[in-house]
């Protein structure tokens, strides 16, 4: 089945499920790139573009080192090296780390902004980011946990508690789980957490002085340990995203449609959720909360190939890591050598690119 | 120019106001009327209870006596100077969030639209905590700062989102990447400040109403007084404008003009309300959720909304100040912890009985 959504009259807003405008979808709209051919082409050309990024990050940093010695340190690895030294322990694990959770944001991302099927929605909206950053104060501030590791787990299961709960409060009344319903539920939810987070940092400043660093989001100092406790669950989330495309383009029609369809639209929706909270979770406690990646991405995915989630989502998944493994080596390189933290960089190189790119295209609408 | 007329649905019970000299009139849905009088009705009681209690309890009629100048000089002082315009700023910061949260919605069409959205809160954020942090200025300059940062960057989103006309799902994503760039530069700034200099500007970021004085009220009361009535004179744009832009230009509405208007209104109150009392979150969005689920049916629950948002930072106020006295919590904590269950509760509720999301 592919459906191809629509893009609204010029100059129309955004579409809201409480707005009359909801059924006024008119004719369909492509992003960029029209065809399938040039989508796929264009799609293996970016995925190029992010070995390259990937190789970047592992050369640059406070000690550059040679393309050929990075070559030398995964096929003729010397253990009196120091750069093989730095290559290994360091550099790739924070590149893995780099690659996997801005997938990861990119993939979370496109799927929330299509289950809510508002353009406003991140991952964060579900109350993710506000658990796992509640979970990681009262971390720190109960349990004095200090190391990345040990924020890691409170982490994910704060943020898998706060969206657990603020799904069952969306789905509560009459029609389940509807879009309107789960966003204000996870708005309202997210706030509530905050507070929380906000009182225990205002009396308590040993907790501000730690928290305040792991809350702009950052890769540094990450290491194979904490890639190997959240590679799987990426894995599985993105598995799961992934097979969700064709309901998500179904879901984009209105659940009336979608039924009308076939599409079992609790079940499919659930999936969704499911599939955003281990992705995001997973990717908020390896890195921190990094907000822009997972708002932005899939707008520009979408501006790139049109509204079909088929395309959407492996885009979101390509472009994602490239802004993230970019605004890290941005971030290394630029003050030298001190780091600046990722998630402080995504946003002040992205969103420039971002304006410019919704202020020129003809919106492909959710 | 006139409004369309739009269609009445039988049962709203409507109460029409004439102002038959200056060829005025409007409709307004009796439940509106009915709920706004009672909310602020709560906000009033609630707030002259606030005059009472504190570290220094004054009985009411002593607080009335002060009020009309003939009270003892303590109960006069701690009145006067210390409560009334503190309880005021609560009272006039909650309604202009409330009345700035529910036109941004409006025009924006979407429920998690808020001033926070067009970059107001992160433009003032990023403003008083470069103040705060490398500045180290006083108190008046961080509510200088915040003012100058909300209104430069509501006016940059604006002019970067203008493509002949501005559309509300445009203005809506130029708005999130502003805010992602402000965002990053408070983080920023936070991470390189002294751990005090934090501490001072996180309370901030939160929001407070400690030590707010008369000159707090009167940018607010001002602002109140003049675009509450532009808004609801504008407000029967706001519901052509509903409907879609080629509706309302077919309909006869100037729509650049009006929504301009209405942005510019909305940009302004919370603008003064957060030089005010600092990025108080949650309010501009929870207070017309609320309010429309308590009115229903048509209304645009403008007015409704601001007496909401009076209510809920009034009550928020006196929450944070009492709760664990001596110690002071600021207003911006307990927004949230007041506000989200209640909507919460009428999500869960309006869909048991039907009525709309």
């Amino acid at each position: 089945m592919s459906v191809v959504l629509d893009r609204p009259a010029p100059g129309e807003a955004a579409p809201n499920p409480e707005g009359p405008a909801d059924s006024q979808r008119r004719r369909a709209g492509t992003g960029l790139l029209a065809s399938g051919w040039t989508k796929g082409a264009g799609l293996v050309l970016a995925a190029g573009l992010l070995v390259f990024v990937c190789f970047a990050s592992v050369a640059y940093g406070a000690k550059p080192i040679a393309l050929a010695t990075v070559w030398d340190a995964f096929w003729g690895y010397d253990p009196g090296s120091n750069d093989h030294l730095i290559v290994r322990s360091l550099r790739v694990p924070r590149t893995g780390i780099g690659l996997a959770v801005g997938a990861a944001l990119g993939l979370s991302g496109a799927v929330m902004q299509g289950v809510t099927r508002n353009p406003l929605a991140d991952p964060g909206i579900l109350g993710i980011e506000a658990g796992a950053a509640l979970a990681v104060v009262v971390g720190i501030y109960s349990f004095g946990v200090g190391s990345l590791t040990g924020y890691v787990w409170f982490a994910f299961a704060g943020a898998a508690m706060a969206s657990l709960v603020v799904y069952s409060l969306g789905s509560l009344g009459r029609g389940g789980a509807t879009p309107v319903k789960l966003a204000l539920a996870g708005a309202a939810l997210a706030s509530l957490l905050s507070s929380f987070t906000s009182a225990i940092l205002l009396f308590d400043l040993q907790t501000l002085d730690q928290f305040r660093f792991w809350v702009v989001g950052s890769l540094v100092g990450r290491d194979a340990d904490i890639a190997m406790q959240v590679l799987p669950f990426l894995g599985v989330g993105a598995v799961l995203a992934v097979g969700s495309a064709r309901s998500l383009n179904a879901l984009a029609l209105g659940d009336d449609l979608a039924r009308s369809l076939g599409q079992r639209v609790p079940l499919a929706r659930a999936v969704c959720a499911l599939s955003v909270v281990i992705l995001c979770g997973a990717a908020v406690a390896a890195a921190g909360p990094i907000g822009f990646v997972g708002l932005t991405i899939p707008h520009v995915a979408r501006a790139i190939c049109g509204p079909d989630y088929r395309w959407v989502l492996p885009w979101s998944m390509v472009l994602a890591p490239m802004l993230l493994l970019g605004a890290d080596i941005a971030g290394r390189v630029l003050s030298r050598p001190g780091e600046l933290q990722v998630g402080i960089v995504t946003a002040v190189i992205g969103a420039p690119f971002f304006i410019a790119l919704v202020r020129r295209r003809k919106l492909a609408e959710l | 120019m006139t409004a369309p007329v739009l269609p009445v649905r039988r049962g709203d019970r409507l109460v029409v106001f004439r102002a038959s000299r200056l060829g005025w009139s409007t409709r307004v849905h009796a439940r509106a009327i009915a709920v706004t009088v009672v909310v602020l009705g709560v906000a009033f009681a609630t707030f002259a209870w606030s005059l009472a209690v504190g570290d220094f309890p004054i009985p009411i009629g002593d607080v009335l006596a002060a009020l009309v100048g003939r009270g003892t000089p303590d109960s006069a002082f701690i009145v006067r100077t210390l409560r009334l315009p503190r309880g005021l700023t609560a009272l006039l910061v909650g309604a202009a969030f409330g009345l700035s949260g529910a036109v941004f919605q409006r025009l924006a069409r979407n429920p998690l639209a808020s001033p926070d959205i067009i970059g107001v809160n992160a433009g003032a954020a990023a403003a008083a905590v470069f103040v705060i942090v490398i500045l180290n200025g006083s108190a008046n300059q961080v509510t200088f700062g915040a003012l100058a940062g909300s209104t430069l960057t509501a006016l940059a989103i604006y002019f970067l989102a203008y493509q002949r006309g501005v559309s509300g799902y445009r203005l809506v994503l130029v708005g999130i990447g502003v805010t992602a760039v402000l965002g990053s530069v408070t983080s920023y700034l936070l991470t390189r400040a002294e751990i005090f200099d934090a501490q001072r500007a996180s309370v901030w970021l939160t929001g407070s109403l400690n030590g707010r004085g008369w000159e707090h009220v009167r940018p607010v009361a001002a602002a109140l007084a003049l675009l509450l009535p532009l808004t609801i004179a504008l407000a029967r744009h706001l519901r052509v404008l509903e409907l879609g832009d080629d509706a309302a230009k077919g309909l006869g509405t100037r729509v650049e003009r009006s929504r301009a208007a209405l942005l510019l209104g909305a940009t302004a109150l919370a603008a003064l309300a957060t030089a005010s009392a600092g990025p108080v979150g949650f309010v501009a969005l929870v207070s017309p959720q609320i309010a429309r689920r308590l009115v229903g049916g048509r209304s645009l629950g403008l007015v409704p909304a601001a007496a909401c948002g009076a209510l809920l930072l009034v009550a928020s106020d006196l929450v944070g100040r009492r709760l664990f006295a001596p110690t002071e919590l600021p207003v911006g904590i307990i927004t949230a912890i007041l506000g989200a269950p209640y909507l919460l509760f009428l999500l869960a509720r309006a869909h048991r009985v039907g009525i709309g999301g």
